[in-house]
């Protein structure tokens, strides 16, 4: 049984793609306390929540805004669109709808960009983009951007955002996962910095590959931080989680990441983090 | 024509062989080596050494059990973090010893609990997935069953992937699939074909370079072919330098889901 939807070439770019529309929403939900915020409010800042502190969905580009040096970035690989290679019911229409609250094509950005003075490869993985899942663009820009710092000797910081695997993508967004392991373990034995900064949520598939093979695991206060997530963990199991679950804090305990650095800290440790490390190019 | 949920239903039919019958088979003078010197041993990973037509070579199998009793010892194939990190010792004393690789797989996924999740699934599989694609030995990975998700990746970063004609290989479980994506766990027949998981779906894709034939059932014969198959792709593979192995591994990978520039 071959299925001719399996040969079809990734080159049909998706219909229906808008500028972010999601900037012109004027409130922004805070994940903890559940307080509704005037985005302008927070613009500008740090983005955390002012009645508890905790930080807020950022969109990748303008975290990258807030990031890095100004006009240092320049975004690499934007010509990749999804293809709906499986013909999976709905999953036309979900894209369509993902590009129009991320204003993204699709859910990872790319380039290169100067932290403090450092250069670097970055990739910023997009909440609003159906939460980060991992399709095969996903996993292809990812791959190409740490192919592109191990060949220019440049570290990678990536910010991770996942709910885990694009089930639409069926096995291609599974493959993500290898492939992505294989560009890493190049760069690494270049003997370049790889730094990743895990926010809430980054879970799944993107938990069991690139987000933990990083030599530096930073993470965001009060992040969830787990393979499987805490709901269906209570559903087939039926067991009930303990306090603080697969948050950041909780996974520092546990010995999985290397510190939970706060917005307003992030900035100066990942220049102190690239300074410390040198700039790769030893090879 | 067999339907996809067809071939689920015969990957999951009681009585059919689990690893076990084709390691009895397969190898001769295997030894279990067990656990991880970290925490535990994993009953639902079986690891070791044996031979296969005499040349030494190590084995990890995702056992699910065949008694009640034993199913439920091996957590019914489902492994914890500690199952996949006695794998990776495996595999890294292969590469010591330069033998290679064979991984047996059929796992409704890796386990999601508390347990399992304070000991670090996600990290367990994600170092798997590195090392393996690193490793300077020939991997051969063959799917006897089901294999779903990070939990039977976790075996499966190989030069090779072999399935039998009624195996599965998906991202999700049916039933996983079905309830994520339509809140309806009993949409499984549908995700079943929506997920293009049976071992031909994936000889079609690239993802699996054979699929072995079960001949009406009789797996004996499976065994002999599988054997014959296993002996003669390792010679070949063994031909090929560290190098020129895991520079071909990594390409075999490197064009799933990629576009063409
Ligand atoms: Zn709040």
């Amino acid at each position: 049984m071959i299925n001719k939807a399996l040969f079809k070439k990734p080159n049909n770019r998706l219909e229906g793609e808008q500028e972010a529309a999601r900037d012109a929403e004027p409130t922004v939900v805070c994940a903890e306390c559940k307080d509704t915020l005037p985005r302008a409010a927070v613009a500008g800042t740090d983005f955390v929540c002012p009645r508890c502190g905790t930080p807020l969905a950022m969109g990748a580009r303008e975290r990258i805004r807030w990031l890095t040096d100004e006009g240092s970035f320049q975004e690499t690989e934007t010509g990749h669109r999804a293809v709906d290679r499986l013909g999976f019911p709905g999953y036309a229409e979900k894209l369509v709808k993902a590009q129009r609250d991320s204003g993204e094509p699709e859910g990872v950005l790319t380039g290169l960009a100067a932290v403090d003075g450092e250069p670097c490869a970055l990739f910023v993985m997009e909440p609003y983009f159906i939460m980060g899942s991992m399709g095969a663009v996903v996993g292809e820009k990812i791959t190409r951007l740490f192919e592109l710092a191990t060949q220019e000797c440049l570290p990678v910081i990536g910010y991770t955002v996942s709910g885990g695997a694009r089930i639409q993508e069926g096995m291609f967004s599974l493959m993500q996962m290898a492939k992505t392991s294989g560009a890493v373990l190049r760069h690494s034995e270049k003997g370049l910095l790889y730094a990743a900064v895990l926010t809430h949520p980054t879970t799944g598939g993107v938990v069991a590959s690139f987000a933990m093979e990083a030599d530096v695991i930073l993470a965001e206060p009060k992040a969830q931080i787990g393979f499987t997530g805490p709901r269906v963990i209570e559903q087939t199991m039926r067991q009930k989680l303990p306090p603080g679950f697969q948050r950041s804090e909780f996974m520092l305990q546990k010995g999985f990441i290397d510190r939970i650095v706060p917005r307003n800290a992030q900035k100066k440790e990942l220049s102190m983090l690239l300074k410390l490390h040198g700039r790769g190019g030893r090879a | 024509m067999t339907t996809a949920y067809e071939r689920v239903q015969a990957a999951r039919r009681k009585g059919r062989p689990t690893a076990d019958y084709y390691m009895q088979r397969l190898f001769t003078d295997f030894l279990e080596m067990h656990g991880d010197r970290r925490y535990g041993d994993d009953p639902a990973i079986v690891a070791g050494v044996g031979r296969l037509t005499g040349r030494p070579v190590t084995v990890i199998a995702l056992e699910k059990g065949v008694t009640t009793e034993e199913k439920i010892s091996r957590n019914f194939g489902s492994a914890h973090p500690e199952g996949y990190r006695k794998a990776l010792r495996q595999m890294k004393l292969a590469e010591k010893f330069r033998r290679p690789v064979v991984c047996i797989i059929d796992t409704a996924g890796a386990f999601c609990g508390v347990g399992a999740e304070e000991r670090g699934q996600g990290q367990a599989i994600a170092e798997n997935l590195m090392v393996m694609m690193g490793l300077t030995v020939p991997i051969i990975t063959v799917f006897i069953g089901e294999g779903y998700s990070g939990g039977a990746l976790a075996l499966g970063v190989a030069d090779r992937v072999w399935m039998l004609e009624n195996a599965v290989y998906s991202v999700i479980s049916p039933e996983g699939a079905a309830s994520i994506v339509w809140k309806d766990a009993g949409k499984a027949t549908e995700a079943c074909e929506a997920l293009h998981m049976t071992a031909q779906d994936l000889l079609a894709c690239g993802m699996a370079e054979r699929v072995f034939s079960e001949e009406d059932g009789d797996f004996d014969k499976v065994c002999s072919a599988l054997g014959t198959a296993l002996a003669d792709e390792l010679v070949a593979l063994s031909a090929l330098d560290a190098e020129t192995l895991t520079v071909k591994r990594y390409a075999r990978f490197r064009a799933m889901g990629g576009e063409e520039t």
